[in-house]
């Protein structure tokens, strides 16, 4: 029966699900409801767990590593500036191997400070070797946070579940939550076969020269490549189980004869679908890219069969460069027949509202004759007066 | 007593090797010796988290380690949090096994701080080691904040216009006590008897324990490697290292010194100091500055003893503890 819940204590509520043994997280806006949520259910005996309220993230990322290093499911949840004073341990964690699930509440990146949603955070660690997921909705999210134990555990990867900050964590939703039996079902109990025990010492984490470096991180790479297969495995299980349709790595939605793609990560498509309710005039493929990393070069390229122009749209910069999302999907579609052509907008950050308005003019935008990275959201009222003649217009 | 008979006495005691030979530290490095005997006292039942630092690159180079126990080395400033996580997953898995954080003074002064002032704090039922060798011998010898004052690294050279380090030896143990811990206290590889009793004592806590252990590291300080256990005896003879132990911040053991030596008798064989016997009126204003402190010590501390002086690992057993808040 479905319950409206706020996106993070549906969250904790899913995670408490996945019995995680430990716990440990700092607090960060849009993240703090969350550990919020699961301390209260540790209070208050619904969740049996050592949560370890740690002096800052680089501590909670080292806290999980260790516990799940001695054998235990560990869970922790973060945002902005708390993955970037994490970024060093997660770049250990995976390199590892270690099996572990955290939550990004998606959130701009300071300066300037702001503690609103984009995905500046996530995507800077994108090349940390973790599994990345994003959420449209908190469903999905629900959905993935349980799936992404299961994740994590087959593939001795560690797994992000980004959701949108405020958007997603912060909003009130009807949604499903799993019974426990459903969860157990799904979830076997943890086991990690690395685990550090007296009775068979191994040592972890030594120094390894370039004679076997490449190696190393060559299955690392490979691993990453290799668990698409599990995501999937994940999502159609997790979908016999509680019934609900799950598009593992990429959600393709919109008639097979639509020319137009719009590609986006996160709870924007929910802001698309009903966008093109209400300006139904052109038929247009909407693309929700649920598995960032490992990219899905095969199922994107299924998913674009038939399009002439993709807009991808990003939640991030890279100052200096061209979109961080747009230049994989262009990279991912180079060389095939009929490849669309690829226009790339970031749109909506530090919180700035995404309004419906915006499609129409994302739908004008795919007219350009040289397609180029830009915001399409920029106000040029608030550029100093010479950046106003060169800044990006909006089409 | 015949060499037979005392081998025999010796073969009849097995001691548990967590650290076994073959790794690759210098000769006489005293974090080696220390680890060891460290591991030895411990036994076989712990986990071990290594911060970043010379034990971890010379126990380990894959394919080889040199550890007998469950070890794992994350970064150079998360050993306090990763040993914390390591307690957590352990105590919900109802599970007896110590688990022991390794560091070097970086890893624990300054890089590792805040993380080992968290992890105390909660109270993890977690030792802290710190191997103090006063300075990122790993890196190749430059200051750290626990480097003593007027001491030559590569990034406190001595020269015209600099006499070394200026700055003070932080007061880590004081600073760790101050978290009113169950148990902290200060050993030295030229104490072996003394270091593991310490160990024991440390692990037997339930809760946080902290053990700073003075290291000799021939390279960085500059002498001879037959020479560190007679460097780190003279640092607790000179004052300079007390060999004390707190609990909850109280004061309730000193290693006694009854015949002092004088601060030069340590420093002489040091090349990290041969610049304070230059006959420069600053070096001999830094000499006097080191016996201060050296002195301080003795006084606050109250090391002088009116037993015979502790030489080595058998009379330490027979230490007589004491020293002025005791009495
Ligand atoms: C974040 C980070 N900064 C710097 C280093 C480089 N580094 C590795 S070991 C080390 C010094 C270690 O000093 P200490 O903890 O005293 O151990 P020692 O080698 O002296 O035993 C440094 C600076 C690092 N590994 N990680
Ligand atoms: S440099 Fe110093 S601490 Fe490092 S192995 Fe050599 S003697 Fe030991
Ligand atoms: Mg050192």
């Amino acid at each position: 029966m479905p319950q409206a819940l706020e996106g993070s204590q549906a969250i904790a509520r899913a995670v408490a699900l996945c019995q995680p043994q430990v716990v440990a997280a700092y607090p960060i806006t849009p993240q703090t409801h969350i550990v919020e949520h699961i301390a209260s259910l540790v209070a208050d005996g619904r969740l049996r767990c050592e949560l370890v309220s740690v002096e800052s993230e680089f501590s909670a990322a080292s806290v999980v590593l260790g516990a799940a290093c001695a054998g235990s499911r560990a869970y922790t949840a973060t945002a902005s500036q708390g993955i970037l004073l994490m970024s060093e341990v997660l770049f250990n964690i995976s390199g590892l191997r270690v099996p572990l699930v955290m939550t990004c509440a998606n959130r701009a990146v300071s300066a300037p400070l702001s503690i609103w949603n984009d995905q500046q955070d996530s995507m800077a660690v994108r090349d940390a070797g973790w599994i990345q997921l994003y959420c449209a909705d908190n469903q999905e999210a629900v959905d993935t946070t349980i799936q992404a134990f299961r994740i994590a555990e087959r593939c001795e990867l560690p797994v992000m579940v980004c959701v949108d900050g405020f958007t997603l964590t912060h909003t009130l939703e009807p949604l499903e939550l799993p019974s426990q039996d459903m969860v157990d079902g799904f979830l076997p109990p943890y086991r990690f076969v690395r685990a550090l025990d007296p009775l068979a010492p191994i040592s972890m984490g030594t120094l390894v020269g370039p004679e076997y470096f490449t190696e190393v991180r060559q299955m690392h790479h490979e691993a990453l490549l290799a668990a698409e297969k599990e995501i999937v495995a994940a999502a159609a299980d997790w979908s016999a189980a509680c019934g609900r349709e799950l598009a593992p790595l990429v959600r393709a939605d919109g008639p097979p004869e639509a020319r137009i793609g719009i590609l986006t990560l996160g709870s924007v498509f929910g802001t698309l679908q009903d966008a093109r309710e209400r300006f139904a005039d052109t038929p247009v493929r909407l693309l929700h890219l649920r598995s960032f990393r490992p990219f899905p070069v095969e199922a994107l390229r299924a998913a674009c069969q038939g399009l002439s122009e993709l807009v991808v749209l990003e939640r991030a910069l890279a100052p200096g460069a061209d979109g961080i999302v747009g230049t994989e999907v262009r990279s991912a579609l180079m060389g095939i027949d009929g490849a669309p052509r690829v226009h790339n907008f970031a749109v909506g950050l530090g919180g700035r509202d995404v309004p419906l308005s915006i499609y129409p003019r994302l739908l004008a935008a795919i007219h350009e004759p040289h397609p180029r990275m830009g915001t399409i959201d920029i106000d040029p009222r608030y550029l100093p007066p010479k950046a106003r003649a060169t800044g990006e217009t909006p089409p | 007593m015949t060499t037979e008979t005392l081998h025999d006495l010796r073969g009849d005691q097995p001691r548990f090797q967590g650290l076994e030979a073959g790794h690759r530290a210098c000769q006489g490095c005293g974090q080696a010796l220390a680890a060891r005997l460290t591991l030895e006292a411990a036994g076989p039942d712990v986990v071990l988290a290594n911060a970043t630092g010379c034990l971890e690159v010379f126990t380990t180079a894959w394919p080889d380690s040199a550890w007998r126990v469950p070890w794992l080395h994350s970064l150079f400033a998360n050993a306090a949090s990763v040993a914390a996580g390591m307690e957590a997953a352990l105590k919900m898995q109802g599970r007896d096994v110590k688990v022991i954080a390794l560091a070097g003074d970086g890893g624990t002064f300054d890089i590792g701080f805040q993380a080992l002032s968290g992890m105390l704090e909660r109270g993890h039922n977690v030792l802290f080691v710190c191997y103090d060798n006063e300075g990122y011998m790993n890196t190749g010898v430059q200051r750290s904040s626990s480097t003593p004052h007027a001491a030559a690294t590569t990034t406190s050279p001595a020269g015209v216009a600099r006499i070394g380090k200026r700055h003070l030896k932080k007061d880590i143990l004081s600073i760790v006590a101050a978290h009113h811990i169950p148990y902290a206290a200060t050993a030295s590889v030229a104490y072996p008897t003394d270091l593991r009793k310490k160990v024991r004592r440390a692990i037997q806590v339930d809760g946080p324990s902290f053990l700073q252990v003075h290291a000799p590291c021939p390279l960085g300080w500059g002498h001879g490697g037959e020479l560190s256990i007679e460097v780190a005896r003279l640092a607790v003879q000179t004052g300079l290292f007390p060999l004390i132990e707190l609990e909850r911040d109280v004061l309730i053991g000193a290693m006694p010194i009854r015949r002092v030596r004088g601060i030069k008798d340590y420093l002489r064989p040091q090349g990290r100091f041969r610049h304070l016997f230059a006959d420069d009126p600053r070096a001999r204003e830094e000499l006097a500055h080191l016996q201060a402190l050296a002195d301080h010590n003795i006084e606050v501390y109250g090391l002088r003893g009116d037993r015979p002086d502790t030489l080595d690992s058998e009379g330490a057993d027979t230490v007589h503890r004491g020293g002025r808040h005791f009495a």
